[in-house]
């Protein structure tokens, strides 16, 4: 920045964002504060609340009322397992559209996101019974390979973003060396494209962890992530907020704290490699 | 300088990707329009055979059909207008120098990590709740009558809440944009007497157009497909205020047990999506390439 502004300004403007960061946050600070404080404290004055003596009973309700672990341990395995097995499958599919492009590349790249388009209800019915059918129903199997076909087309094309950005001359200049194609992508490009690989999965990893339609409509119990542990706390049965408060807390903190530290990836994976 | 070799190899790499998505997607659409002419109801296992185009006639003439097109329009077309601009807005505010910026992104970030399901639930309960709601209690402090937002309007209350998801998406993606805007053209515009407004629209908002084709794309692929807020606060309520041709294809299947009719419902939703597709693929096409 080569332009000069006076403190004035500079205060003015961080006053504003401040304001603003502060408003877009508050919903979530608001459910983490309400979430220490007692049912009956939850439900009075903003103030009262705040002055209210903290307490926990909220966190232990939650857990006798639901199987926590389960559902976080259902979460990761979806939304790890998916990523995953989209990276196995989208890495050599980028790979070749990056480095030996054909002439039906782009329109590929670009049919690939419309499935995306395809709205999930228009293929809803076909899924619950083929998957009723095989019994997969409620199991993590299921899950996993719906969310890994879900999030493929935006795998393939942020790796694709990615690998577009390594300079082609380097693996020209391996392969004048002798390097196999194995060997070509193990030791000279996988290096190289640890980083965007890295972007591209945490990206998918929230993606699938907040995913809220198939996790909701193919599970009920046993393979339930957490989107649908806190589906089950929508019900108002006397006083609920601070049991919900708590609920929704523990499901948004571990992908809250992932997101956070890694926010400066995130952005630029997120562009498609389309925005500088 | 790709190789015969490589060349072989190269459609060896991608078939797995290409043949998945392929049949995820021929499989079930198939399977879906071959049910959207049955007569298949699961309530009625007896009643089988041939429906010709009567499920999609009684989709389509269904006097709720048309009012739940125009409220997915209406939510798209709103939360996209909301976040494009407030995003815009955003961006510039925080691309000015200011203390603190590490803090403010944080702050600003964090309802993209939040799953649809809790933001639609805290929203509905802590916030707009016309009886122990924060906005309820702030009315009540200023003297005024509290507001049912959900019971009254349901449509503004889901696309706001919607915004509230995706602002920060389109407020970080437009600040990277912003933050690669040459710098030296901007103050040589200004020396030559450019206003703030004549800069903002000749040159910082050019510069946009690619990010905010960004925007408009990912954010239609979601938006085009929102199912849990809308089940969450109003169950498409009151009445059919909120419901949207998701949302309508979802009940019909869930809870009517109608396989027959939903399935016609949702292939007219794939054919309405797809209508939006080739819009926003084209726009997306032509600023992509260059």
């Amino acid at each position: 920045m080569a332009r000069k502004t006076t403190t004035a300004t500079k205060t003015l403007v961080t006053a504003l964002a401040w304001g603003l960061g502060f408003l877009i946050f508050f919903p979530i600070l608001w459910t983490i504060l309400m979430s220490f404080h007692s049912e009956g404290d939850a439900i009075k004055s903003p103030f009262e609340m705040l002055l209210s003596p903290w307490s926990f009973e909220s966190y232990a309700e939650v857990q006798t009322r639901s199987n926590y672990a389960l559902h976080f341990f259902n979460s990761v395995v979806i939304s790890v397992g998916s990523t995953l097995l989209a990276l196995v499958i989208a890495v050599p599919a980028a790979w070749s559209m990056a480095f030996v492009p054909g002439k039906k590349t782009k329109d590929l790249l670009m049919w690939m996101l419309s499935t995306k388009m395809m709205p999930a209800v228009g293929v809803l019915i076909p899924m619950y019974l083929g998957f009723k059918n095989m019994g997969l129903l409620d199991s993590l199997t299921g899950l996993v390979a719906v969310m890994t076909l879900i999030n493929l087309p935006i795998v393939v094309w942020m790796l694709y973003t990615y690998f577009k950005e390594i300079p082609g001359e380097i693996l020209e200049a391996a392969r004048m060396e002798g390097a196999s194609l194995r060997s070509e992508i193990l030791y000279v490009l996988t290096p190289m494209a640890v980083p965007g690989i890295a972007s591209t999965m945490l990206l998918n990893v929230i993606l699938a962890w907040n995913e809220s339609f198939w996790t909701l409509q193919l599970t009920t119990h046993d393979a339930a992530p957490l989107t649908q542990f806190i589906a089950s706390y929508s019900s108002p049965e006397g006083l609920f907020y601070a049991k919900l408060s708590a609920a929704s807390t523990m499901a948004i903190a571990p992908i809250l704290i992932l997101g956070w530290f890694s926010q400066k990836q995130l952005v630029r994976g997120l562009t498609f490699g389309a925005v500088k | 300088m790709a190789t015969q070799h490589s060349r072989i190899a190269a459609r060896f790499m991608v078939a797995p990707s290409v043949g998945l998505l392929f049949v995820w997607m021929i499989v079930p659409l198939v399977t879906t329009i071959y049910f959207s002419f049955l007569i298949y109801n699961q309530l009625y296992p007896d009643r089988q055979g041939w429906a010709g185009f009567d499920n999609y006639y009684y989709f389509l003439t269904d006097r709720n059909f048309l009012q739940a097109v125009w409220n997915s329009v209406v939510l798209v077309v709103g939360v996209l207008a909301i976040t494009v601009i407030g995003g815009i807005l955003f961006a510039l505010l925080l691309n000015m120098p200011f203390w603190g910026q590490g803090v403010v992104r944080v702050m600003v970030i964090a309802p993209f990590f939040v799953m649809p399901t809790v933001s639609a639930l805290v929203w509905k309960n802590m916030f707009m709740n016309p009886v122990n709601g924060m906005f309820a209690h702030i009315a009540k402090g200023l003297g005024l009558e509290p507001y049912d937002f959900l019971g009254h309007a349901p449509m503004a209350s889901i696309i706001g809440i919607v915004s509230w998801e995706w602002l920060p998406f389109a407020t970080l993606i437009l600040l990277t944009a912003l933050q690669s805007l040459d710098s030296e053209q901007q103050e040589a515009a200004e020396m030559d007497g450019a206003s703030w407004l004549s800069r903002f629209i000749y040159l910082t908002l050019p510069h946009l157009t690619r990010a905010i084709t960004v925007v408009i794309l990912i954010q239609t692929i979601f938006l085009l497909s929102i199912y849990a807020e809308i089940a969450v606060t109003t169950n498409g309520g009151p009445g059919t205020a909120s419901t949207t041709i998701t949302y309508q294809v979802a009940l019909k299947s869930l809870y009517d047990n109608d396989v027959g009719g939903a399935s016609a419902g949702g292939i007219v939703a794939v054919i309405l999506a797809n209508i939006v597709a080739v819009f926003v693929m084209r726009m997306i096409g032509k600023n992509l390439e260059a």
